[in-house]
């Protein structure tokens, strides 16, 4: 089957410990380096997931397919606000920790089982930035990115 | 330190027309085998090995295996970074200056 994926990798000098926390139940934590953005769950297999934007609006729901504290998280992901988004149905997001030095090799692969996909463009250029600005933040306690893009005004951003 | 001998064995990898080709096949088309690969580049199959491996170190490239596949893709997480260091810092200013320069003209025209 046509499937669309997009893998990125990052090195964090962090412990994997410190880096799930960051990921899932640290919500202050998230919303500094997601541009206000979070995630409630209970993180736990099978438990329900969902995405809340700084507006209060519910953009992603769906559930934790697998959960290994600290090394692997696997949610199914279903975009709710955009239509066209919406209709491409469910995608799968893993994410994998490995300790790698005195780092931890943070690998992020969301999948949908359709080429093309927009819902993986839409969120593949948002990716980068939420990464970068973790690393960033546990990196150097203080974020890369005010806002996801830069020089335009769509967004209010965090100070 | 361990930050800046990154950044150099990045600045390497961008360094040379046939991994910046390689970058820019995956862009079209994520995930491909070495195979795949190998068709658009004049190059021994050892060659392109070498440059993945290369691009791959530099994290500019991430593989997955899929049975005795390994499958390719472009991971952008680096040259984000490198957008954030080395460019977004200089233009800024000038994105600003033409933020308030609309922003000044939209006020009068109200």
């Amino acid at each position: 089957m046509a499937k669309s994926t997009f893998v990125y990798v990052t090195y964090i000098r962090t412990t994997p410990e410190k880096l799930w926390s960051a990921l899932t139940d640290d919500v202050e934590f998230m919303k500094q380096y997601w541009f206000g953005v979070y995630c409630e769950s209970r993180w736990t297999t099978g438990s329900s997931w969902k995405m809340v934007q700084n507006d209060g609006q519910v953009s992603d729901a769906g559930e934790i397919v697998e959960a290994k504290p600290p090394r692997r998280l696997v949610i199914r992901w279903l975009h709710q606000s955009k239509p066209e988004l919406k209709a491409e149905g469910e995608s799968l997001c893993t994410m994998e920790l490995e300790p790698s030095g005195t780092a931890v090799k943070l690998s992020i692969i969301h999948t949908i089982e359709r080429d093309p996909s927009k819902f993986i463009a839409a969120v593949s250029g948002g990716w980068p930035k939420i990464i970068s600005n973790l690393k960033s933040l546990l990196e150097s306690g203080s974020i890369a990115l005010q806002e996801p893009y830069p020089g335009e005004s769509v967004h209010s951003g965090k100070e | 330190m361990a930050e800046s001998r990154d950044t150099d064995v990045l600045f390497k990898a961008l360094a040379d027309s046939s991994r910046r080709k390689l970058l820019d096949l995956l862009h079209a088309h994520d995930g491909r085998t070495l195979n795949e690969l190998c068709e658009h580049l004049d190059m021994t199959r050892q060659g392109v090995t070498q440059h993945l491996d290369l691009l791959e170190a530099a994290n500019l490239v991430a593989t997955v295996r899929r049975g005795r596949e390994k499958l390719h893709f472009l991971n952008p997480v680096p040259l984000q970074e490198i957008y954030e260091r080395w460019i977004a810092k200089f233009e800024k200013p000038r994105l600003k200056a033409l933020a308030d320069l609309k922003r000044r003209m939209e006020k009068t025209n109200g």
